[in-house]
């Protein structure tokens, strides 16, 4: 993406979903580990000798003499991490499996808290300043060096002891036997250590950091603060007298709209909100018309196109130009470029745009949203419905979402290719094709129009019932169409002007159906291969002019691999050839006619996205909780 | 012109007239007129609309569209004023509405139902109506689950309509739960899930049986109980975690929860514990203790839990120094000043009462609260009854620590308010104030002599003549028992006087075992020195004796209570002239002989043979006299026999009664 800024939250967010068995990640999700790990255990390094550590080091027990039965013999150790503030609401549990000898004194001091760094490891939690600690003996809560305060009841052998940071309002509360004992601490400071410490032999701990299911119901306390955090958010007050705030909202999606060229919405959006336009609709449709070249893979045509509309701007982009090339070697090898799919597949819907019925216009299938939440669904997907809604028969819609949920969950390759890029890919370039030959087929015969109308009831009841519909106005012949339907074509063509359309239906890329190279055609071989000797002088021209690119020599190199392998598709840089990776090309290529015209090369809503996200990360290292409870992801639907 | 018009062609003059055709548009132009406006919906009832809107509802040959038009502008007048809603009341709506609800047209029934719903929802609703005719919950509940409109106006009227055991049992006998508990799922609405919880409340309170319905019943695989917890989580409303541990509250009295149960120890406790806290409303911290105290009061280890869990009792204790006294509630819908000074005063005090009930670690810690034996001193003295009560129940928990009685209670001499609510006329502070003096009038507390002063004697015996209150007549035994240990000769006399041998007697023949028992152990507190014996054995021994005899022939009583009968005997049998009155009485002799040779209880043998050794005891005059007399009984023979006993208690005092017989 074109943004520097928002993918390293979606890198955040993946690798913490990468392992969904492991209870710590689940508890919480918003900390990142390569940045600021969890204590998963009890450090052999950071602890005072009398401490003895077993059981992958979670059990803890007293190795000294414990002769003197003073405050000398105390000996405490901490976790390997400290909490890092991104937990929100932080919790671990110490079970006491032996409260050791009674000896000489009835008590048996053994303490359970929270130190910072460097605290000293010959005293129990709570003896020191930074050092925090409920002690068992007489239930009593140290708090940095003061002296203990009744607190809770006493805890001997068997019993649950849990500790509890609230690194929102930087407080501490224990549990006993999964009872919140209240509030022990406050105004706690930052990078806070588990700590545990012991005093007399035969005492044995042993703490469980979230591996396993606690006693203490503490999802449910964060689900507490978690609807607080949201209603801090929610009910933010802004205060909108003059209307400035919605208007800016209203700008925010009207720039959206603009910028990823969803003319028509955009238009009708900003004529509702009085909101100008900015840019020249003719030049919205150019980048529409590019972008939807580009992410059908047609890059030969993209680059045509662009040097046509925008005559310069690749010449002053060298870097983009190579990028588009690189991915056209990429296509060529996918079997989708014009220039290895012969001239009949060249640029039907070019000529469909400039022919022109008046009202032609659609909007390109780019899913902006759909790197930045890891949970978007088909339903962010490409918003390019045809709009029918001022032609009688527009009942027509329905069949073709009946038909679409229908192939969704039954056709095979659907459920094979389960993961959410390929269901994208499918959406953005191969629904079109047969769903344009449906609407061709209404268009052609009312009669048929009807039958189907007839076949699924009442065809309004299921556009009200639409999630995913954008309705773009446009011709029957013109409406892209997407619902997720991907059946191959059905049999009878009805014999229209759609038969290049239905061309399109070959280059549907399903994995594993066998594809071959170049669609295997032994002459659109050929023709890679010499663009392949064109990119790599290129590639060489580059270097000289503006010196080494590591950048480009990944892009070359990879595309290069392609080859490298007897089935690409299935190769570990097959990814590449996934339709989803022309999403990207697409918006650097958008982003550059953009910045060309003068224009903002990101919409405000995705800078908001991302400073906001940004926003998130700054509050993690800087220690305030609440990033926890606020995700950005939660917002973008 | 128009506005000549408008008056002439009134809407409700053409209801009442008899313009058939003209009576749905004047019923639609009402339901616009009236919608929102209390003053126009008020002048709809005045100009007397409701007969002729009801009569349309019955007569089925009236079209259906003007007999729903009909429902739909009740219900709005039923928005209005609670005069409104008496109007629609006393014009016999309900049963018509009730009635509705059998009509074909789903509108026409939703109409009804809303309709309904309001009526039911104001205060004092007509309950019996629902329960008229036995068909109509079976109908409601069939019902319920057309629309998301009837589950929630049947929910609603359910839930206001189960205010006794019959309604409880009726609903549940009639399908209720399982009908309900759908409605309590996650996808269900908040304005429907929330009635509902209130009238799974309403059924299980003081309910065994239905609660233990309730417990076993599912859905789905999920038990209700299940059901019920889970709209208890953090994330909820208050009020609906409110609701919902309300619900499970109730369900563990009734005994179809364990209090070791996870969702009352680990959920239910802790979310009523929260609702006690400074950041929830007045009326939850109100309805949050109460609940909570209610929670707890029969389980010990509950009130240890509550006593540690999230500063439940500084939470509470801040509940004494609310000073704000007036404020409107902020839920109800009818504005009434509450004063929540008291309400929660008077919650904080049960809940404190609770949660010391049985130990007395806790008692300590409760009397460690700042200004805590002040404030209930202020309460016991305060106007309002409800506070009162609570104070005094808190005193009465706190005084069952012999500490506490010893110092905290004589310091701040809260006998002194305790006497003045022993003159109150509510048998509520009656009974507690009772049951706290019964503990003040122990033999250590210093208080015990103050209290006497102040006529403790006559106002307990009055107490012991309540025929129809036997709490208080059992305080009443129960404290005048207390007063009489370990007395002088003074007080038992005061005591024997002001009791009279007459209500003595009435009391000894007693059905209720524990006021009986008390009685018998009044008496032998009464009994316990040689003197005082004779003296009042002298005045009431007819009596006495005659009840004694009674008591031990009747086959009803309990062993223990022929113990502590013989255990009187005993008692007389210490009194030097007294004695003789029992040898002489057959009667009495008879049954003691019978319990010394009840050989399966030797409770009953050994009690007995104290009376025995108590006869054969002193040297004085008619010492010859006494063993002839227990010969000829064939007391002698039988001691004998007893000396087989494997007894070792038995055995020995058998032993030591032959050995004092004198040789024939």
């Amino acid at each position: 993406m074109a943004t520097g800024t928002t993918s390293p939250s979606t890198e955040t967010l993946n690798s913490n979903s990468l392992d969904p068995s492991d209870p710590l990640k689940q508890l919480y999700p918003a900390v990142n580990e390569d940045d600021t790990p969890l204590p998963r255990s009890w450090s052999p390094k950071d602890k005072f000798n009398f401490i003895g550590l077993s059981l992958n080091n979670l059990r803890v027990h007293y190795k000294g003499v414990g002769k003197s039965h003073n405050h000398k013999d105390a000996a405490s150790v901490r976790a390997t991490h400290p909490i890092p503030a991104a937990c929100g609401i932080y919790y671990f549990e110490v079970r006491i499996i032996s409260k050791g000898r009674d000896g000489y004194f009835r008590h048996s001091y053994m303490g359970i808290g929270l130190s910072t760094q460097g605290v000293n490891m010959n005293k129990l939690p709570g003896w020191d300043k930074y050092s925090y600690g409920y002690h068992g003996d007489d239930g009593n809560a140290f708090c940095s060096s003061n002296p203990g305060i009744p607190y809770g009841p006493t805890f001997t052998t068997g019993d649950v002891i849990g500790c509890c940071v609230n690194l929102i309002d930087n407080t501490c509360f224990y549990t006993k036997n999964g009872i919140n004992l209240g509030i022990a601490f406050s105004d706690l400071p930052p990078n806070l250590y588990p700590t545990v410490g012991l005093q007399t032999p035969g005492e044995v701990v042993e703490a469980n950091f979230g591996q396993t299911p606690f006693v203490f119901n503490i999802e449910e306390y964060m689900k507490e603060w978690h609807m607080k955090t949201r209603m801090t958010i929610e009910r933010f007050p802004v205060s909108d007298r003059r209307g400035e705030w919605q208007q800016a909202l209203q700008r925010m999606v009207s720039t959206y709209l603009i910028h990823h060229g969803y003319c028509s919405t955009a238009e009708a959006f900003c004529k509702a909100t009085t909101q100008p336009i900015d840019e020249d609709i003719t030049s919205i449709k150019h980048r529409q018309r590019i972008q939807k070249l580009v992410l059908a893979g047609r890059m030969g045509e993209a680059i045509e196109l662009t040097q046509q509309l925008y005559p310069g701007l690749l010449e002053r982009n060298p870097n983009l130009l190579f990028m588009l090339k690189c991915r056209q070697f990429v296509e060529m090898v996918n079997g989708s470029d014009s220039e290895v799919r012969g001239p009949n597949s060249r640029s039907p819907r070019s000529q469909h745009s400039s022919g022109g019925t008046g009202s032609s216009r659609s909007s390109p299938n780019l899913s902006p949203a759909h790197n930045l939440s890891a949970n978007a669904s088909s339903s962010a997907g490409p918003h390019i419905l045809h709009y029918q809604s001022q032609r009688p028969g527009s009942g027509s819609n329905s069949p073709n979402r009946a038909g679409g949920k229908h192939s969704r969950s039954s056709t095979p390759t659907s459920s094979s290719s389960s993961s959410h890029h390929s269901q994208q890919q499918h959406l953005s370039d191969n629904m079109h094709s047969n769903e344009d030959v449906k609407n061709a087929a209404n268009a052609g015969s009312p009669q048929s129009s009807s039958d189907r109308y007839a076949m699924n009831g009442s065809g309004s009841v299921y556009i009200e019932g639409e999630e995913n519909m954008d309705l773009s106005d446009g011709a029957v012949e013109d409406g892209l169409v997407t619902n997720g339907n991907y059946n191959p074509p059905p049999p009878c063509m009805n014999g229209n002007s759609h038969n290049l359309e239905a061309g399109d239906a070959e280059d549907m890329d399903v994995e594993g159906s066998g594809k071959q190279l170049c669609g295997g055609n032994r002459t659109a071989i050929e023709k890679m291969l010499q663009y392949g000797r064109e990119l790599q002088s290129m590639s060489q021209h580059l270097r000289r002019q503006f010196g080494h690119s590591d950048t480009n020599k990944k892009a070359i190199q990879d595309a290069f691999s392609l080859l490298a392998y007897p089935d690409p598709w299935n190769s570990p840089v097959g990814f590449q050839l996934q339709s989803v990776q022309r999403e990207p090309v697409c918006a650097a290529l958008n982003s550059a006619i953009l910045e060309s015209q003068g224009l903002p090369k990101q919409p405000p809503l995705k800078l908001a996205i991302a400073q906001a996200t940004q926003c998130m990360k700054l509050m993690a290292k800087s220690g305030i909780g609440a990033c926890a409870f606020a995700s950005v992801a939660d917002y973008l639907h | 012109m128009k506005m000549m018009e408008c008056d002439e062609e009134s809407p409700f003059d053409i209801i009442l007239s008899p313009e058939q055709d003209r009576w749905l548009q004047a019923t639609t132009q009402v339901k616009r007129l009236v919608i929102g406006s209390n003053r126009q919906k008020a002048d709809a009832v005045q100009h007397g609309i409701l007969p002729r809107l009801l009569e349309w509802l019955i007569d089925e040959s009236v079209p259906q569209e003007l007999r729903t038009e009909a429902a739909v502008v009740l219900g709005s007048l039923a928005w209005g004023t609670e005069e409104n809603i008496q109007h629609l009341v006393n014009a016999g709506a309900v049963p018509v509405l009730l009635r509705g609800l059998s009509n074909t047209s789903l509108a026409h029934v939703e109409a009804c139902l809303r309709c309904l719903r309001t009526v039911f929802m104001a205060p004092n609703p007509p309950v019996n109506l629902i329960y008229q005719d036995a068909t109509i919950i079976p109908h409601l509940l069939n019902i319920i689950s057309r629309t998301a409109q009837t589950k929630e106006a049947i929910a609603n009227i359910l839930a206001n309509c189960c205010t006794c055991l019959e309604h409880q049992n009726t609903l549940c006998k009639t399908g209720a739960i399982s009908a309900l508990a759908p409605l309590l799922t996650d996808g269900t609405l908040y304005k429907i899930q929330m009635p509902v919880l209130k009238c799974f409340a309403a059924m299980c309170y003081q309910n065994p049986d239905v609660c233990a319905a309730v417990a076993s019943a599912t859905f789905n695989g999920v038990s209700v109980p299940q059901l019920i917890g889970k709209l208890q989580c953090r994330d909820k409303t208050s009020e609906m975690q409110m609701a919902s541990a309300k619900c499970l509250t109730f369900l563990h009295r009734g005994g179809a929860i364990s209090a070791k149960d996870r969702i009352i120890v680990l959920e239910t406790l802790p979310t009523l514990v929260r609702m006690c806290k400074k950041d929830r409303t007045l009326d939850e911290n109100v309805e949050g203790a109460e609940t909570l105290s209610y929670l707890i009061q029969e389980d010990q280890e509950l009130q240890k839990i509550t006593s540690v869990c999230d500063h439940s009792m500084k939470a509470l204790a801040e509940y004494l120094t609310y000073t704000d006294i007036q404020q409107l509630d902020s839920r109800q819908t009818q504005k009434k000043a509450v004063n929540w000074g008291n309400a929660l005063r008077t919650a904080a005090f049960q809940a404190f009462a609770a949660i010391g009930a049985n130990d007395e670690e806790i008692r300590k810690k409760i009397i460690a609260i700042d200004n805590l034996i002040e404030s209930v001193v202020a309460g016991m003295n305060s106007d309002d009854l409800k506070v009162q009560v609570a104070a005094c129940r808190c005193l009465h928990s706190l005084s069952r620590s012999v500490q506490q009685i010893r110092t905290t209670f004589q310091d701040h001499a809260v006998w002194k308010p305790l006497v003045k609510l022993m003159q109150s006329h509510s048998d509520d502070v009656l009974k507690i104030a009772s049951s706290t003096m019964c503990n003040l009038l122990l033999d250590f507390s210093p208080s015990k002599e103050d209290i006497l002063e102040c006529g403790a004697i006559d106002i307990l015996t009055k107490l012991c003549a309540k025929e129809d209150e036997p709490p208080l007549r059992l305080n009443g035994v129960w404290g005048l028992m207390n007063l009489a240990f370990n007395s002088e000769q003074k007080v038992k006399m005061e005591i024997v006087e002001k009791l009279g041998s007459e209500l003595l007697f009435v009391l000894l023949s007693e059905r209720d075992p524990e006021i009986l028992m008390r009685t018998l152990g009044l008496l032998r507190n009464l009994l316990s020195k040689k003197q005082h014996i004779d003296n009042i054995m002298m005045t009431h021994g007819t009596q006495v004796l005659q009840a004694i005899k009674c008591i031990l022939e009747a086959d009803y009583h309990s062993a223990d209570i022929k113990e502590q009968t013989l255990c009187v005997v005993a008692n007389i049998a210490d009194g030097p002239q007294a004695r003789m009155s029992i040898l002489r009485n057959d009667g009495v002799m008879k049954q003691m002989i019978a319990c010394m040779q009840a050989y399966g209880q030797s409770n009953l043998q050994i009690a007995s043979l104290y009376g025995i050794l108590n006869f054969i005891n002193g040297e004085d005059a008619d010492s010859f006299e006494r063993f002839r007399i227990l010969r000829e009984k064939g007391v002698y023979n039988l001691l004998q026999k007893l000396m087989h006993s494997k007894n070792p208690h038995v055995y020995e005092r058998a032993k030591h009664a032959l050995n004092q017989f004198p040789s024939t």
